[in-house]
């Protein structure tokens, strides 16, 4: 099987067909994650938005939980009756589900039908998700010549980061063209993203039907040589199943929690930690995001050069060591107090008294801007007794000790440029251990076996372990939570990645070789 | 190198037990402290953590135990040394 003399034309589009598909994937999959907010409380009841957020939070976790179920379906399939109509059906039962959640109408309207099929979908979306990566990375990896395999598949690498991009980049225009409020409403622009979705499927849907299957597949296919059972050849012996567990605790698992925290959770931490202003905490991480993509490519081309091994542990061992200045230097350069020290003046007041279960909630939300074009919002909230609204009655309980919040933060132009650079540096550990995973796990495990082998660590260590980033860095700063320290410690959920990434760190030190196959034919 | 490995998996094999207690005590506690109008929400959560990572701790585990047992003091060169069972 002549393995490298395809032309650099053919190549283009292999990889082209194989990373459009896997990006609108991704982009399927982030968009709900995005718009979990909204979307919690659409779909759910109203009656606490914490359940809501958690519920949805659920929802989010289990979409990760079945990707391991995804992979192993998705797996086997692709292992037994090839790689590109494998990949086909993911796409389209994704690209259909995704479209299908932007239809679900809200609680408001079919009460508890609509979190149900809203989950159902979910988890097609994970399912889906499962099959996806694994079929793409070992498509271009079969066609690539031995000496830039790491450089091909790290264009499929990009690809999560772009999707996260894309779906980012359109949730944005969407809501900047529409306004927030009918952005939000039941049938607003929030579920416009989900329409779209089709769209960009069906492209791709026309473009993957034009591939070939894998050669090297396609030969083991010829010669009758395809795996009986794929999951028990890959799980059931120890010869394979000790590499699964390998990739797993000393690759993937560190890669998982460094590409969530890098992106997923540096976000989230911009917004209900920093309290930075919607727009300007996407717009940090898309400057970003644009910046540091060419590193993938990056760190793929560099892995053929000196193996795989050392520049994945590098970005893992980068992240164990910087997360928490990183995060501490944004939590501190946004820190209002800080601010205070200095000049600051007055824009605007907006008193709002609304009614909340039966009583009067006044809020005052006070507007300012630093000498350096840094704007905050100083943000006051009490409950009124009921009509006891009378002006000179609200000035009392103002006065009195209630805590200010501080939120809606809009950076200065500097302080912008370096929370980008600040995100920008996590991303690029992200590209350290991601660009070369492709081809890491495809050098791993046999041709047979393959599709089902590296799927299963894969969306092991990038769905659990990483897609629950965010669910458990909450968590743990829940439990930081004291009478003194009433918000908990900001910086303790990173404690989770930090921890996963030392460990898988040591494992991959210790245990994985550095070396390039250059035979993955057989 | 090889030594090294092997001490490891009996550490990796002592880790693993050790998470599953740490997270099943984890969860009772959290479970027991949540108010009525949480709990369902904290048993939920703590529910998913236990189901997806105690498949994972058998399989750490089940690597320390490899580890120790000396499997990974040679990899395989070649795919045939996997799937020749």
């Amino acid at each position: 099987m002549e393995q490298t003399n395809n032309p650099k034309k053919g190549m283009a589009f292999i990889i082209g067909a194989s990373s459009v598909g896997t990006l609108i994937e991704w982009y399927d999959f982030y968009i709900f994650g995005m718009l979990a907010t909204i979307i919690s409380k659409q779909f759910f009841p109203e009656d606490s938005g914490t359940s809501a957020l958690l519920s949805t939070l659920a929802i989010f976790a289990a979409g990760f939980i079945v990707r391991p179920f995804g992979a192993l379906v998705f797996g086997r399939l692709g292992d037994l009756i090839g790689r590109k109509y494998t990949f086909l059906l993911t796409l389209i039962l994704m690209g259909g589900s995704t479209f299908a959640i932007g239809l679900v109408p809200g609680f408001k309207s079919i009460g508890w039908a609509a979190p149900l099929i809203v989950l159902a979908l979910r988890l097609v979306q994970g399912l889906a998700l499962g099959g996806e990566y694994g079929g793409a990375a070992t498509y271009v990896a079969e066609h690539a010549p031995p000496h830039r395999r790491g450089f091909w598949t790290s264009w499929i690498q990009t690809t999560a980061t772009l999707g996260l991009f894309l779906a980012l980049g359109v949730i944005i225009l969407i809501r900047d063209t529409q306004g927030v409020e009918k952005f939000s409403d039941e049938w607003g622009g929030w579920r416009y993203p989900f329409w779209i979705s089709l769209l960009l499927v069906i492209v791709s849907i026309l473009i993957r039907l034009k591939m070939s299957e894998s050669p090297m597949f396609a030969k083991v296919k010829a010669e009758g040589k395809t795996a009986v059972n794929p999951l028990k050849e890959s799980f059931g012996h120890r010869a394979n199943f000790k590499m699964v567990l390998l990739a797993l605790f000393g690759g993937v698992m560190g890669q998982g929690v460094i590409w969530y925290t890098g992106q997923f959770y540096a976000q989230s931490f911009l917004e209900n930690t920093v309290k930075l202003e919607f727009m300007q905490n996407r717009e940090i991480l898309l400057w970003s995001i644009a910046l540091a993509t060419p590193f993938f490519v990056l760190f793929g081309w560099l892995s053929d050069r000196i193996g795989r091994k050392w520049i994945m542990l590098t970005g893992m061992l980068l992240g164990v060591i910087f997360y928490r200045p990183i995060f501490n230097s944004m939590l501190k350069s946004a820190d209002v107090k800080e601010w205070s020290k200095t000049k600051y003046s007055f824009l605007k007041d907006e008193i709002k008294i609304t009614m909340y279960k039966g009583d009067s909630v006044l809020e005052i939300a006070s507007s300012y801007e630093t000498h350096d074009k840094s704007r905050f919002t100083r943000v006051l909230i009490d409950t009124l007794k009921k009509g006891r609204t009378e002006i000179q009655e609200v000035e009392q309980i103002i006065v009195a000790t209630k805590k200010a919040v501080y939120n809606n933060k809009i950076l200065s132009p500097f302080l912008k440029w370096k929370f980008i650079l600040l995100i920008w540096v996590m991303i690029i550990f992200v590209t350290m251990v991601y660009g070369p995973m492709a081809a890491f796990l495809v050098e791993l495990f046999p041709t047979k076996i393959r599709y089902t082998s590296m799927s299963l660590p894969y969306h092991i260590g990038n769905g659990v372990f990483g897609g629950l980033v965010p669910f458990l860095g909450t968590l743990i700063v829940e439990f930081t939570k004291t009478k003194d320290l009433a918000l908990g410690d900001p910086l303790a959920g990173l404690w989770y990645p930090i921890g996963i990434a030392a460990l898988c760190f040591v494992i991959g030190a210790i245990y994985l070789p550095n070396k390039i196959d250059n035979n993955v034919m057989d | 190198m090889n030594n090294l490995k092997k001490w490891l998996g009996v550490v990796w094999m002592l880790l693993s037990p050790a998470v599953v207690v740490f997270m099943i005590l984890q969860a009772v506690d959290k479970i027991n402290k949540a108010t009525d109008a949480t709990k369902a929400n904290v048993t939920l959560q703590w529910s998913i953590i236990l189901i997806i990572f105690f498949p994972i701790c058998i399989g750490f585990l089940i690597f320390g135990y490899y580890g120790f047992k000396g499997y990974y003091d040679q990899l395989p060169t070649k795919s045939s040394e996997i799937t020749d069972y």
